[in-house]
């Protein structure tokens, strides 16, 4: 049977993450369809429908999807779900917040965070950190899934032309209602879709001070990440947060300043291809897993480095 | 207001796990055991709030094996009221008990207790599933405000204010409802000695899933539990112009 993938949008257009989905649901079936759920998401829809290897899109538009609530997105999911061996949706926060609502309501025990995908049963998916990787095999008739996108490859966004579909939502369960959101307003890359993430620590020591990280990443069109130590501390948002409990990157180079490498940060960016650590202690656990460790102070060395660029 | 606060016992997070040698799991033998840090944060929220006078009753549930008893007494030197185990010797971190499973148990305690809202942690450190809370609001059709790092109850209502992946989005849920921790709700209080002494002595009740009339039998089965690939690291550069050399040239990154 089919595969159905839960996008992650703006409504007006398709998060990246939505492709890298994709690439898994295709490793499952080849025939992946879509399902756009928001409110005047005709963009996302037209978006949607333009990915390359899929074969359907979903429409699903109603006021009472402008946020994208559990409550109300769950019994789409649900109503679907009946014509699909699979539904993926990403291990972003959006997806960790509806799909295990829909899995119970369809008695499925949820796959979290895959990595691999083995056959249409079996797949990888890290715990403990990542310090383990399972490899577990599903009983269950239907199989719901929230996908990790870095251990995936994005399909392309372009090139496709798949017919929409019209689906009619289930209506407002009345639970939860919106009140407002602070979004972090930034002209940087998104940090889980980066080449380049530079991320600040303790070592920083304030948000002032976190100013020499970001200029740092200006230079370098990078995102900038943090340690949970810096966001506690209030230096940056908590949506900078990469880890085992914030984001999981998986960029080109990741640059770690004034960050110890405790396992819960590593859990977090060890995945990425190259790894610079610039930390004052050359005891520090980040230098374990750095491909270029420098043994410096960061209030030197960053602006240093920042120069020579 | 009555509120149910479940909690789970792990390895403790500062403990480097390692794989058994038959892949069939994570060594917990003579490993450090503590209350999962998300839920400490959720059982501090509720006793904040009933020193506040909002909450009258916090009682506390685990389901685990019998040292999960321990982790019901932490969460009584913070401040639980009473609490229930719920026995199984299955592991819950993998290949045991699963979070579709503990959320029908908590549903059946649920439906004995009658709380006026439930607060747990967001993710379990060692299985990592993230999945518990919404999977009991789903089950008990309740509104959920996920991954919290603000609270404030009013008159049937709770507000809740969400870490997601664009900075923070606030929520109204009508009450009951379940609530689940993020790291910036509160920061937990030292358990001090006489808190300890206090625990023992609060009321802990034992069930079986049996008494709960829930199946607990895995949907997912363990193929292979495996390290992941060793990173090799340990790399070092003595100064700038050095590793600008190497990012360009060597790795070409930049
Ligand atoms: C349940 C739970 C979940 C968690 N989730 C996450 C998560 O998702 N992400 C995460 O990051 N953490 C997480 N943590 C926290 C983690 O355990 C560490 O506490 C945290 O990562 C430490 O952050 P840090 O490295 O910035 O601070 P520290 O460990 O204090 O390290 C600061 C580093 O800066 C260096 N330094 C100081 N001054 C300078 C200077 N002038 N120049 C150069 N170097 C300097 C020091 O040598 C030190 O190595 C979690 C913890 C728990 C319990
Ligand atoms: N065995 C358990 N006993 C009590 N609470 C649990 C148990 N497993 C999970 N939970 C609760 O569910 C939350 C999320 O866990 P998980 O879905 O496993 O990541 C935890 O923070 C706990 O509050």
């Amino acid at each position: 049977m089919s595969v159905l993938v839960i996008a992650e949008h703006d409504h007006t257009s398709i998060k990246p993450v939505t492709l890298n989905v994709v690439t898994a649901a295709r490793k499952i079936d080849a025939d992946v369809h879509v399902l756009v759920a928001g409110t005047d998401c005709a963009g996302a829809a037209e978006a949607a429908s333009k990915i390359h290897g899929i074969t359907k899109v979903f429409k699903c538009d109603a006021p009472e999807l402008s946020h994208r609530l559990a409550e109300n997105m769950a019994p789409i999911i649900v109503d679907l779900a009946a014509g699909y061996s699979h539904v993926l949706a990403p291990a972003s926060t959006f997806g960790k917040n509806v799909m295990p609502r829909a899995a119970a309501l369809l008695d499925t025990q949820q796959i979290s965070d895959i990595t691999a995908v083995h056959d249409a049963e079996t797949f990888d998916r890290p715990i403990y950190a990542g310090n383990a990787i399972a490899t577990v095999k599903s009983s269950d008739e239907k199989k719901l899934i929230t996908v990790r996108g870095t251990a995936f490859d994005a399909v392309a966004a372009e090139g496709g032309s798949s017919p929409i579909e019209e689906t009619s939502s289930k209506g407002n369960a009345g639970l939860s209602s919106f009140a407002k959101q602070e979004l972090s307003k930034s002209d940087r890359p998104e940090l889980t879709a980066a080449k380049i993430v530079v991320s600040g620590g303790r070592g920083v020591g304030s948000k002032e001070n976190f100013a020499i990280i970001e200029k740092l990443a200006d230079k370098l069109g990078a995102a900038v990440g943090a340690s949970r130590a810096a966001v506690d501390a209030g230096y940056v948002p908590n949506d900078y947060q990469v880890g085992q409990t914030g984001k999981v990157v998986a960029p080109e180079l990741y640059i770690a300043i004034g960050i110890s490498g405790a396992i819960q940060h590593l859990a977090g960016m060890k995945g990425s291809k190259t790894i610079v650590a610039i930390n004052k202690d050359e005891e520090a656990p980040i230098f374990g897993v750095a491909d270029y460790g420098l043994v410096a102070d960061l209030f030197d060395a960053v602006p240093e480095l920042e120069g020579k660029l | 207001m009555k509120v149910l606060v479940p909690v789970k016992r792990a390895i403790d997070y500062n403990v480097k796990i390692s794989v058994k040698s038959d892949g069939s799991g994570v060594d917990q033998a003579n490993v450090k055991m503590s209350m999962n840090p998300f839920d400490e944060i959720a059982i501090e929220e509720a006793t904040k709030l009933k020193e506040a006078g909002k909450v009258t009753e916090i009682v506390a549930v685990t389901i685990g094996p019998d040292k999960a008893q321990d982790t019901i007494r932490t969460a009584m030197a913070i401040g639980a009221d009473r609490g229930i185990l719920v026995k199984t010797d299955a592991p819950t971190d993998i290949g045991g008990v699963e979070p579709l499973a503990v959320a029908k148990a908590l549903k059946a305690i649920t439906e004995k207790e009658n709380p006026d809202f439930i607060i747990m942690g967001k993710q379990s450190i060692d299985d990592d599933s993230n999945q518990t809370g919404q999977m009991l609001a789903a089950l008990l059709n309740w509104g959920q405000g996920t991954f919290a790092s603000e609270l404030e109850l009013g008159d049937g209502t709770a507000t809740v204010t969400r870490e997601i992946d664009g900075g923070l989005e606030t929520l109204e849920l009508k009450l009951p409802a379940i609530i689940t921790t993020d790291l910036r709700l509160n920061e937990p209080r030292y358990v001090k000695l006489p808190d300890i002494m206090k625990a023992k002595k609060k009321q802990l009740d034992t069930m079986t899933p049996e008494d709960l009339g829930v199946d607990f039998t895995p949907r997912l089965s363990v193929v292979k539990i495996a390290e992941p690939a060793e990173r090799v690291g340990g790399g070092k550069v003595t100064n700038i112009d050095e590793l600008i050399d190497k990012l360009k040239n060597e790795a070409k990154v930049i």
